[in-house]
């Protein structure tokens, strides 16, 4: 197995860096590029970024903000947000994306991940999971579908899914500790990679997941301070994560 | 150095040459003309390889090797120069390496993500759902074939441009050998 990953994961809305995050020594701190390319030196092994209006508003993810942080850093980049036909996720690639996420569309026609695992290969196919009480929800958590995340993430895999990206509303943002027991189920009933997201709050948690998910997603944790992911990577040394060698 | 990269619309292109320019290739069309050749490549085997008869690049490529002129074949690239893949139920390869590329059959498959390659000592980025099986590999990560080489063609199953400051390096070797 390869190693583990860590994977700041960047919301975005209109080219710029939504949540809290002001750093003190970044050129401008809601530039989605001089975070990206400081996470990418602090020992990212990828990055997601997520445009957080997309969905909602219908507006498509800023291709050139992907292509300017495509042109500054070199770890693989996952792009998502509104990504709703084979079309979207070409432009996204084209621009520098690596992988694209689908959420909402792909709940909506599940045909669209095979198109797209057909287009453009599964490797980069991530099917997003939003998960409440072990349920999955739509359009960004607004929308419940009733379905079960563990069936529809084996179904996301079976019809060309090259990673799950699996978030626990219940756990997003309490910087409790990731949802194991879902990420265990899901990473059970699946063969492709499992990225955790949601409750990261210390670097005990993020090493608990690693044991069950094969990427962890960071978001929160990130913005407590500017070397939190170095610190982090430190912290997670010391608790024997086997993380690559950034240098 | 004048480098071409292999543009056959099945490529991670613009992250290739991203990487190379920022270490100070000159990137140029002729891919028969240039110093290196770059055959880059993410998808499926099937297409990819029509595209590149398509485009007369197969033969291109014979003859650079023919001619002990550098070739680099990366992730699918590799996978390409072989004798063939079992992918899409069977694909006849460019025959540069022997050998052929089989379904990853243990582990989580795409497999994906950094793995140490020995015995270049780093971690590079990894994205496949199919492996190598060679006499010519050079190097490996966990037990898979991560670089291969026969003749002029070098060929890695990582994505040395997606692969940080160790991919770079590995770039720079492949731009400015010995």
């Amino acid at each position: 197995m390869p190693l583990p990953r860590l994977i700041p994961c960047l919301d975005v809305a209109g080219g710029r860096v939504v949540k809290g995050v002001r750093f003190r020594g970044l050129r401008d701190a809601g530039d989605a590029v001089s975070l990206a390319a400081h996470y990418s030196d602090a020992g990212a092994d990828e990055l997601v970024f997520l445009d957080v209006t997309a969905t909602l508003e219908g507006r498509a993810t800023l291709d050139a903000l992907v292509e300017r942080v495509a042109n500054r850093v070199s770890i693989p980049l996952t792009v998502g947000g509104g990504v709703r036909s084979v079309a979207d996720a070409l432009r996204l690639l084209a621009a520098g994306a690596d992988k694209v996420t689908v959420n909402s569309a792909a709940l909506e026609r599940p045909a669209l991940i095979e198109e797209l695992a057909v287009a453009v290969g599964s490797q980069a196919v991530v099917v997003a999971i939003d998960a409440e009480a072990g349920r999955v929800r739509s359009r960004a958590g607004t929308g419940a579908t009733g379905r079960s995340a563990v069936e529809w993430a084996v179904e996301a895999a079976a019809r060309g899914a090259g990673e799950i990206l699996l978030t626990s509303i219940d756990a997003d943002g309490t910087r409790r500790g990731y949802d194991l027991r879902l990420t265990r189920a899901v990473a059970d009933a699946v063969d492709v990679p499992v990225v955790a997201s949601g409750g990261a709050g210390t670097a005990a948690h993020v090493a608990a997941v690693l044991e069950v998910a094969q990427a962890a997603l960071l978001a929160s944790i990130l913005h407590e301070r500017r070397d939190r992911l170095r610190e982090l990577r430190r912290e997670l040394a010391d608790l024997d994560v086997p993380l690559r060698d950034a240098a | 150095m004048r480098v071409a990269i292999c543009d056959y619309g099945a490529g991670n292109v613009r992250s290739v040459s991203t990487a190379l320019r920022r270490l100070g290739a000159q990137l140029v069309d002729d891919a028969e003309a240039a110093d290196l050749a770059v055959l880059p490549g993410v998808g499926s085997a099937r297409s990819a390889m029509s595209a590149l008869r398509e485009q007369g690049l197969d033969a291109v490529l014979r003859k650079r090797v023919a001619e002990r002129r550098p070739v680099l074949g990366i992730c699918l690239g590799l996978q390409l120069a072989l004798e063939e893949t079992e992918e899409d139920g069977g694909v006849r390869g460019l025959g540069l390496l022997p050998g052929r590329a089989a379904r990853l059959r243990s582990g989580r498959v795409p497999r994906m993500g950094w793995s140490r390659v020995e015995p270049i000592g780093d971690a590079f980025y990894f994205a496949h759902s199919y492996a190598v099986e060679t006499p010519a590999a050079t190097a490996y990560a966990e037990g898979i074939v991560a670089e291969a080489r026969s003749g002029s063609f070098v060929g890695v199953q990582f994505h040395p441009e997606k692969s940080g400051a160790a991919g770079a390096r590995y770039l720079e070797r492949c731009l400015f050998p010995g």
